[in-house]
């Protein structure tokens, strides 16, 4: 292995930073310790977080589906299956969605134990949780731990977040801040899924499922589990 | 003039002919205003959310060695292994030794600009390894043979014809018609390479000092597929790319996709800190980050243009700019296009090899006032020249200025002269540009306004006298 050069590169950075940059051309707000939060400037955040998170998911073609309660879920996720002729699906163990995916009655694959990537390109669906909805933006807070690891997302060509309303957050801020208290520290995959994967390489015209899902739909749950 | 400068008057004299070409680009970025500006007009206050993205990237360039330290030891506390390079030489000497010794055969990329700063994926070839570009864009220009055209938008300057030629020659692929179904051929090729790989190499959009984490921005979903199937990660990294919170993405992430895309938010945020835990099952065995240096602490010991370091790479001055609009990408003959790349290459590869960049610019202000991150790039582009010039002086100039303020300041020769000039200017304007015209460098592509028929001191003694 090469050595690195870790002292050169820092010796070089403290000897650069000897002379103070001005600052003035930051104008108003460029001042990090006087001014106030940045989320202020950011779009604003009405109360209905569920109505916000529909239209952004709309937007950004997302199919946002509500379930009444663990019975509901469980016959919207039949019915996807059906009109998209799912022949086998990947998924791991979440109490919101493991009695939907097991009532589909298709092979389903497991990612939350070891797995091959190879299986799991073969899947027609990827089912999991997420650690909550971002509403300002329309995302899909996904871990490892929340989301049965690190490709069920999004290597299969439909993926289904089966989620309660109860995790809508408003912004990135406040996903941060349940990150924080939901894991011990900030896990080492996270992952805000904005949509199904896109692309306007070819002359700016949009196509989706570039690489990830072509579909993504979100079944959001009025009732807790149990 | 350097080469470097003779090969960019050529090409961009070439494209600025070109007609289709500049229809291309506006049509491309026609839809790009319209959308950038809906998603800037649902901000509470854009330009105070400006102020802070750069507050953040301010912190964080000015005390770099502190936010660099801090994310090398939580990196480095997950077991992720950190390699801090002085050049392009250098890390790709470790990327190499890093493959050879894991025994990789084929590599999977995501898009890095850094990367194609130190010409990684060539390097990698040349060692016999398979390298695959996995951005649809990325990947048409790879396998045209071409240079990205654009930071964002790799392959902008292509139509679906010419694209779909490209497929059929090099992939064998039947003949598509419509950008879906060139998208699908390149998805279908791709899947298999994500799960052969052994190797994925990515960049990074920041790097989260206080987490350890690193942040890349895509929206195919590519960058996340190399992150997480190849069994080794190596991800190279700008030294400038740190922040020092994990909430400063709370501004910067919207702020890059509105600015870079015109978007609410792109389609995949990730945030990577370590290969796989143990309660994991699946992502990398191992992870490396390889820190570049590649002289951009000498852009940092310039104070007067350290903000060109803010940079998130989105692409916006690009964009907006005039000369880029018509001279396209490719005439730059540089890594960064547009008014960023005319400020920061000079730094990067050599003043005098570079300086004709900054002097290729209207200095109309376009790109400061697009930047989300407030680089006041129209006045490094003037700093740029007056750098140049004052450490290698055109032998002309002086005696030239020297003797125009002799004879402005002296108005009885002034008084004679002037009305010469309007006995002489239409003769001027008639060989204006061509061989017996002693200015046709200048006036071969300007016009010479016609001398006005009385000189402001005539007109006001009239007025005068009239009164």
């Amino acid at each position: 292995m090469p050595a690195d050069s870790r002292e050169k590169i820092l010796r070089r950075i403290r000897e650069a930073l000897s002379v103070e940059a001005p600052k003035r051309h930051l104008g108003q707000g460029g001042d990090r310790a006087s001014s106030r939060p940045p989320q202020e400037w950011l779009p604003r955040i009405p109360h209905d977080l569920a109505a916000l998170f529909e239209k952004n998911s709309q937007d950004l073609k997302t199919d946002v589906r509500h379930c009444r309660d663990a019975a509901a879920t469980a016959a919207e996720l039949s019915r996807i299956a059906r009109e998209n002729a799912w022949k086998s699906v990947a998924s791991h163990l979440f109490p919101l969605g493991t009695p939907a995916v097991a009532a589909l009655g298709l092979p389903v694959l497991l990612t939350d134990q070891a797995y091959s990537k190879h299986d799991l390109e073969r899947c027609d669906a990827g089912i999991s949780g997420c650690d909550c909805l971002v509403a300002q933006t329309g995302g899909i807070l996904v871990t490892s731990a929340s989301a049965g690891g690190r490709a069920l997302s999004v290597l299969p060509p439909h993926h289904v977040v089966i989620a309660s309303r109860s995790q809508l957050v408003g912004d990135l801020s406040d996903a941060f801040d349940l990150l924080r208290k939901s894991h011990p520290s900030i896990p080492p995959f996270v992952s805000f899924i904005t949509g199904p994967s896109r692309t306007g390489d070819i002359e700016r015209i949009l196509v989706l499922g570039a690489h990830g899902p072509k579909k993504l739909t979100v079944l959001l749950v009025d009732e807790e589990p149990g | 003039m350097s080469t470097e400068s003779v090969q960019f008057h050529h090409d961009a004299e070439r494209l600025t002919r070109d007609v289709r070409h500049r229809g291309l680009i506006q049509k491309a970025l026609g839809g790009y205003y319209v959308k950038r500006d809906e998603q800037k007009s649902r901000y509470t206050d854009w330009q105070m959310a400006r102020a802070s993205a750069a507050a953040a990237k301010y912190e964080a360039v000015n005390h770099l060695d502190t936010y660099l330290l801090e994310l090398t030891e939580k990196l480095e506390a997950r077991g992720t292994k950190v390699f801090w390079a002085a050049d392009g030489a250098e890390a790709a000497d470790y990327i190499a030794s890093v493959a050879r010794n894991a025994g990789v055969r084929r590599i999977i990329k995501s898009k890095t600009m850094t990367g194609e700063e130190i010409h990684l994926g060539q390097a990698l070839e040349k060692c016999g390894y398979e390298v695959v570009e996995s951005d649809l864009g990325e990947f048409i220009v790879q396998l045209r043979e071409e240079p990205p055209y654009h930071i964002v938008f790799p392959s902008m300057h292509l139509t679906r014809g010419e694209i779909s030629d490209t497929f059929q020659k090099k992939l064998g692929s039947a003949p598509a018609e419509t950008p879906e179904e060139l998208t699908m051929i390149a998805r279908d090729v791709m899947r298999q390479k994500y799960c052969e790989a052994d190797m994925g190499i990515s960049g990074a959009n920041f790097a989260v000092a206080e987490t350890g984490h690193l942040s890349i921005t895509e929206n195919e979903g590519n960058a996340r597929l190399s992150t997480t199937l190849p069994r080794l990660l190596v991800s190279i990294v700008g030294i400038e790319k740190v922040i020092p919170k994990l909430d400063d993405l709370a501004v910067l992430l919207p702020m890059l996709a509105t600015a870079g895309a015109g978007q609410n938010m792109t389609c995949y945020n990730t945030l990577l800190g370590g290969p796989r835990a143990a309660e994991e099952t699946d992502g990398p065995e191992e992870f490396h980050v390889v820190l570049l240096d590649n002289r951009r602490t000498t852009l940092l010991a310039d104070p007067e243009q350290r903000d060109a370091l803010h940079c998130i790479r989105c692409g916006a001055c690009l964009n907006v700019c005039p000369i880029f609009k018509n001279i396209g990408g490719h005439s730059y003959g540089t890594t960064y296009q547009g008014p960023i790349g005319s400020v920061i290459t000079p730094h990067l590869r050599g003043l005098q090899s570079w300086k004709h960049l900054s002097f290729s610019s209207s200095l109309c202000g376009a790109c400061s006032e697009a930047c989300p991150v407030k680089i006041d790039l129209h006045h490094h582009l003037l700093q740029n020249r007056r750098n140049a010039i004052a450490n290698k002086p055109v032998w002309w100039e002086k005696p030239i200025f020297a003797g125009f303020a002799w004879f402005m300041s002296r108005p009885a020769l002034y008084r004679f002269a002037a009305p010469l000039l309007r006995v002489g200017g239409p003769v001027l304007h008639a060989i204006r540009g061509r061989f017996f015209d002693p200015a046709r460098l200048w006036t071969a592509t300007r016009d010479l306004p016609p001398p006005p028929r009385e000189s402001f001191k005539e007109f006001w003694r009239k007025r005068n006298a009239s009164r």
